[in-house]
């Protein structure tokens, strides 16, 4: 029995944009719905209970994060944000709303399916309550928090894995400043980055081979960071 | 010969009143002897003419008919003005409405009763002002008026009657009237309109023809009349023939000086200088001499001064205001230099034994007036004012008497105790140097007590018999009287001393205002700064809030400065500025216009028109009448105006330089977008529609082209990019948002974005281990790294080299290549907009990215420079300042630990 196409839900006003996107998931095994309104989009996403949603952030009738708001009201499936570069506080605002991700047009295929992938096997990563977590030569035993680079424990302080586990859980998506600050220092600290910046330098001098060109914990400007899957 | 033609100047003159007359409404008065002779009737018939036989737009502006029944027939059929109503203390009055006429702009208006005095909250005090206004609109005007109300006239007329009219009319109105129509009636006729009730209710009428009306007293205001008219007529004769060139015109005529003091008399006096004037057809001048000084004078004398010489200026006199310790010398000058032909004096006025020892300025006058005629007239009372009291009653400083009584004293005791009574001739020094101690201090009253004390103490102490006032030997009064009249000359010496040296600290101070004010205003670039400069010289240097109104850019008049305690501007204040601006005469307190206001207004005129408008709001109102400090404002506001017009000149050639960037700019992004954004354009189009349309490509090929169409995509992407951050870079779109962090992050953002791009070239980091967080935009830092590294990219293929370092105060960003470096003299330019090298063969580029970068760089405050390398190669480097203090970490275990505790 061939596993279920997974459902994409493209809500996005641009018929160019759709007929590309239409072509490429087509291609690569995805069931594509598409809508042009954000009230469409709603609708639909009630309708067909998709497995992910790809939602344009500049909508005629209204704003992604509203959108992405009303979402989150009721669903968990992953939200990719599409979005024009310089709408980095837009993006910022969605993802803390609740949408997993974002890519910024223009945006190529290889690109656009990897985010899709990691947002799809993320949900299931979280179904399946995995213990370890590995990328190329880092691996991380979250059960027995202990941290390995190229088969050497590295020791962190107790924030230093706490930051990494968080971006573990969330690997392969961005997860922003703030929500990283909220889970690691708790919920008052959410303006305070400078500590999340000095944290993440030093996380990127145990981990990485060359910390002024990180491979593993890479920045995402203006957003926060990004743990590679 | 010489009369044959005008000279050029007063042709020159005659074009510029043509030219303002021509523009200027017609003002026809109709004028007569006394009320009831039928000014208003005639008024009205000839409007009426005007109206149906000239088909002429006549509207009646304000009429009074006094409920006679035939004048308000005239009015039937006739457009009436509505009045304005107006409240004032509880009481509701109906006034001409000046707005109301000048909205409704007819041809010709009818304003009754020229002398009428409008109610109090009207913008002018006096109607002949409103219906000054409607002439400047162009509007033609009838009026009406008595010869009671002429102001050079008021005495002579107060004199007849013995009634003061107050309502009075210039002189200068009636001269620039285009007709004085006389309204006559014989005596008689108009006694007997009087007893027919036509003119007042009988028993009005009654107790007129008792007063006003008695025959003897009509009769010589109908003489009065008739000569005014003729006189009129006379001096329209004479233009007539100026303009024709007929006669020598009165330029070499006659000039006159009148000579004005605070005195109230000198009121009398200058109306008589007006009505000689008037006879003369000459030009007149009212002089005041200040003494060099400026001290000296009460308050109500320079409130009278003021008004004696704004008499003289609304009956057409030029003021004058000389400064000198010797007036007659002063005057003489002046009057040698205008070649004037006669001086009107006031007789002086006799008080005392000393005024009558003293040669008077009318003395010196005839004694060196050589072929000048002086004039002495009586000294007349005005007719409204009390005689001032003999002398200006000062206060008495008791304390200053004191010393002066002390003085003696102590010269007493001194002398006492040294020379004993033996040598009197060094007793006597003792008490002179005393007294000259007392008068270098002190007025003139305690050194004459003084002197007075010293004399007294002298024979009572030192003359025998001692220990009384009786003087034993005669030569001793001759030593009293000496030395009384020594310690007079010493103080009357002293004091002159001392008033000059007043004088000059007082003229240093206005000169060291004037100075500050014009060095302040060479240091102020732009008109912001030159107004601010000017106000806080202005608010310090005459204790007064100050506003400036100028028009903004898009065109009405608006407050660019106001004083910080004076609040907010009511509308009434902005409407004084309007009405300022627009007649580009000064108004408010003190003025003629509108003296209710709170504050002074002048236009601020400079050589190219009228740049602003000052309002002064003084803390003391009472100083502004002050004929000094109206000179010093008067010179502020002439100086300010001249910066004001400066500055505005300059930005005007600055936003001129401006646009021309703009339109070079302009062309240049033209050119960028139609060669580098078409470029890519033309091969994505190409090789797409190759591939739609070659069937027989290979696999190669098709894979080739279309790599080809991503490539170019991306590198279109990239020129949008670029201009998109150009626009909002520059149109301040684009904020600085300022955190705390380290550079390590920036950089690796910036290589991270480049992955793609930089992939295979070997990139060198230096980052010292120890670099502490500094305060920059990282979206920003990092687009300006993106550009500095693609460029590097672009330029060169070796290695490319980033190092960072924190010096005091600045962190230092550096990105360097191997390539052939930047071309030589272009290390700055390369930073302009749209700049491309002239050897720039290297595609991909609108010459956008570094200036981009600079933009950034210049929004942190920082700087970028371009150099080449010794050992080869390009090398950018920045410097971002760091201002105060990273924000503390708590790094330590505890609060490690204390996280770790959690679950």
């Amino acid at each position: 029995m061939t596993e279920p196409r997974p459902v994409i839900l493209l809500i996005e006003d641009e018929e160019p944009m759709r007929r590309f996107l239409r072509a490429s998931l087509g291609t690569h095994g995805y069931q594509l719905y598409e809508s042009e309104t954000a009230r469409d989009g709603l609708a639909q996403a009630a309708a067909r209970n998709p497995d992910l949603i790809l939602l344009d952030l500049g909508l005629p009738d209204l704003d992604g994060l509203a959108v992405t708001e009303q979402l989150r009201g009721w669903a968990k499936m992953p939200i990719i944000v599409l979005s024009a570069r310089g709408q980095e506080d837009d993006k910022v605002r969605a993802l803390d709303a609740g949408a997993d991700d974002y890519l910024t047009k223009p945006f190529g295929v290889g690109e656009l399916l990897a985010r899709i992938r990691v947002a799809l096997r993320h949900v299931a990563a979280t179904a399946s309550g995995e213990t370890t977590f590995s990328v190329d030569n880092l691996k991380v035993d979250l059960g027995r928090r202990q941290v390995f680079r190229n088969g050497d424990e590295v020791h962190l302080t107790p924030i230093e894995y706490k930051l990494l586990a968080t971006l573990i859980k969330h690997a392969g998506k961005v997860v922003t400043h703030r929500q990283l600050l909220r889970e690691v220092w708790g919920p008052n600290s959410s303006d305070q980055t400078q500590y999340l910046r000095v944290y993440m330098g030093q996380l990127r001098h145990k981990l990485e081979q060359n910390p002024s060109r990180p491979v593993y914990l890479t920045t995402e400007p203006g957003v926060g960071y990004r743990l590679r899957a | 010969m010489p009369n044959d033609r005008p000279n050029p100047d007063e042709l020159l003159q005659r074009v510029v009143e043509d030219e303002r007359r021509a523009q200027r409404g017609k003002l026809t008065i109709f004028f007569g002897a006394a009320p009831g002779v039928g000014k208003t009737y005639a008024m009205l018939e000839v409007a009426r003419s005007e109206l149906e036989r000239e088909k002429r737009d006549v509207v009646v502006g304000i009429v009074e008919t006094h409920g006679r029944y035939d004048t308000g027939a005239m009015l039937l059929g006739m457009e009436l003005l509505p009045k304005r109503a107006l409240h004032y203390k509880g009481v509701s009055l109906e006034e001409f409405d000046l707005d109301g006429a000048l909205a409704r702009r007819p041809q010709l208006i009818l304003v009754d009763e020229l002398a009428h005095t409008n109610a109090e909250g009207s913008r002018h005090p006096k109607r002949w002002q409103d219906v000054e206004e409607l002439l400047d609109a162009g509007i033609d005007v009838f009026s009406t008026m008595n010869v009671q109300h002429v102001e050079s006239l008021n005495d002579v007329v107060a004199k007849i009657t013995s009634i003061v009219v107050r309502e009075t009319v210039p002189d200068s109105v009636l001269e620039r009237a285009h007709e004085l129509k006389l309204v006559d009636l014989p005596p008689d006729d108009l006694l007997e309109r009087l007893r027919e009730g036509k003119v007042y209710v009988p028993a009005q009428a009654q107790r007129a023809i008792e007063n006003f009306f008695r025959k003897g007293n009509l009769i010589a205001l109908r003489e009065l009349a008739l000569r005014r008219t003729a006189e009129h007529v006379d001096a329209q004769m004479r233009e007539f023939r100026r303009a024709q060139g007929i006669e020598q015109t009165w330029a070499a005529a006659d000039k006159l000086v009148v000579l004005v003091s605070p005195s109230p008399y000198s009121q009398s006096l200058v109306r008589a200088a007006r009505r000689i004037a008037g006879a003369l057809h000459a030009r007149w001048f009212a002089v005041y001499v200040t003494p060099r000084a400026g001290l000296g004078r009460s308050g109500p004398d320079e409130a009278r001064l003021s008004k004696n010489l704004r008499l003289a200026e609304q009956l057409g006199a030029e003021v004058v205001t000389l400064s000198g310790d010797q007036p007659a010398d002063e005057i003489l000058r002046f009057a040698r230099e205008n070649s004037v032909t006669k001086l009107i004096v006031g007789k002086p006025v006799v008080r005392s034994v000393w005024d009558r020892l003293r040669s008077s300025l009318v003395d010196q006058l005839v004694r060196k007036g050589g072929d000048i005629d002086v004039f002495v007239t009586a000294g007349d009372r005005g007719p409204d004012e009390a005689a001032p009291p003999l002398r200006s009653s000062q206060p008495l400083e008791l304390p200053s008497y004191a010393a002066a009584v002390a003085a003696s004293a102590v010269a007493t005791g001194v002398a006492y105790w040294i020379f004993g009574t033996d040598q009197l001739p060094d007793v006597v020094m003792t008490y002179l140097l005393g007294i000259m101690l007392v008068s270098s201090r002190y007025g003139f009253g305690p050194s004459i007590l003084a002197a007075l004390s010293s004399v007294a103490a002298f024979d009572f102490f030192f003359v025998p018999p001692f220990l009384t006032f009786d003087v034993s030997d005669f030569k001793h009064t001759v030593t009293f009287v000496v030395m009384f009249l020594v310690a007079i000359v010493i103080s009357a010496l002293t004091q002159r001393v001392r008033s000059q040296a007043e004088a000059a600290r007082h003229r240093e101070a206005r000169t060291r205002a004037l100075y500050e004010l014009s060095r302040g205003l060479a240091g102020a670039q732009g008109l912001t700064s030159v107004v601010e400069v000017a106000a806080g010289q202005l608010e310090k240097v005459f204790e007064s809030q100050v506003s400036v109104f100028a028009p903004g850019t898009s065109g009405p008049l608006s407050a660019v400065y106001t004083s910080a305690s004076l609040g907010e501007l009511a509308e009434r204040d902005t409407s004084v500025a309007q009405w300022v601006w627009s007649n580009r005469h000064e108004a408010g307190l003190g003025t003629a216009t509108l003296p209710g206001s709170r504050g002074l207004y002048l236009p601020l005129s400079a050589s190219g028109g009228i740049v602003g408008v000052l309002g002064l709001f003084p803390a003391d109102p009472s100083r502004f009448g002050l004929v000094e400090k109206r000179r010093q404002v008067d010179a502020f506001a002439a100086q300010m105006a001249l910066a004001m017009e400066r500055a505005m000149l300059a930005e005007e050639t600055s936003r001129a330089r401006r646009e021309v960037e703009t339109e070079q700019l302009r062309s240049s992004l033209l050119s960028s977008v139609s060669h580098d954004l078409r470029t890519p354009l033309a091969v994505i189009t190409g090789a797409a529609s190759t591939i739609v349309d070659g069937k027989a490509l290979d696999d190669a090929t098709r894979q080739d082209l279309m790599k080809t169409i991503i490539d170019e995509a991306e590198r279109l992407n990239r020129l949008i990019r670029n201009l998109l951050d150009m626009t909002r870079l520059e149109s301040g779109a684009i904020h600085v948002k300022k955190e705390w962090l380290p550079v390590e992050e920036v950089v690796g953002a910036a290589l991270n974005r480049l992955d793609a791009r930089l992939a295979g070239r070997e990139i060198r980091i230096e980052l010292p281990p120890d670099l502490p967080l500094v305060p920059i935009d990282p979206i920003l830092v990092e687009l300006v790294l993106i550009n500095l590294l693609e460029n590097a990219a672009k330029y060169s293929d070796g290695a490319i080299e980033i190092r960072s370092a924190v010096l005091p105060g600045e962190l230092i960003l550096e990105v360097s290549d191997h390539g052939p470096g930047i071309p030589l003299g272009e290390e700055a330019r390369i930073f302009e907009k749209f700049h491309r090298s002239v050897h720039d063969g290297t595609p991909g580029g609108v010459g956008l990215g570094l200036a981009i970068c600079r933009a950034i760089v210049a929004a942190h405050g920082g700087r970028i420079w371009a150099q080449n390398r010794a050992e080869g190669g390009a090398l950018f480097q920045i410097a971002l300042p760091i201002r105060g203090e990273p924000p503390k970490l708590e790094l330590s275990e505890s609060a490690e630990r204390s996280v770790e505790a959690q679950p």
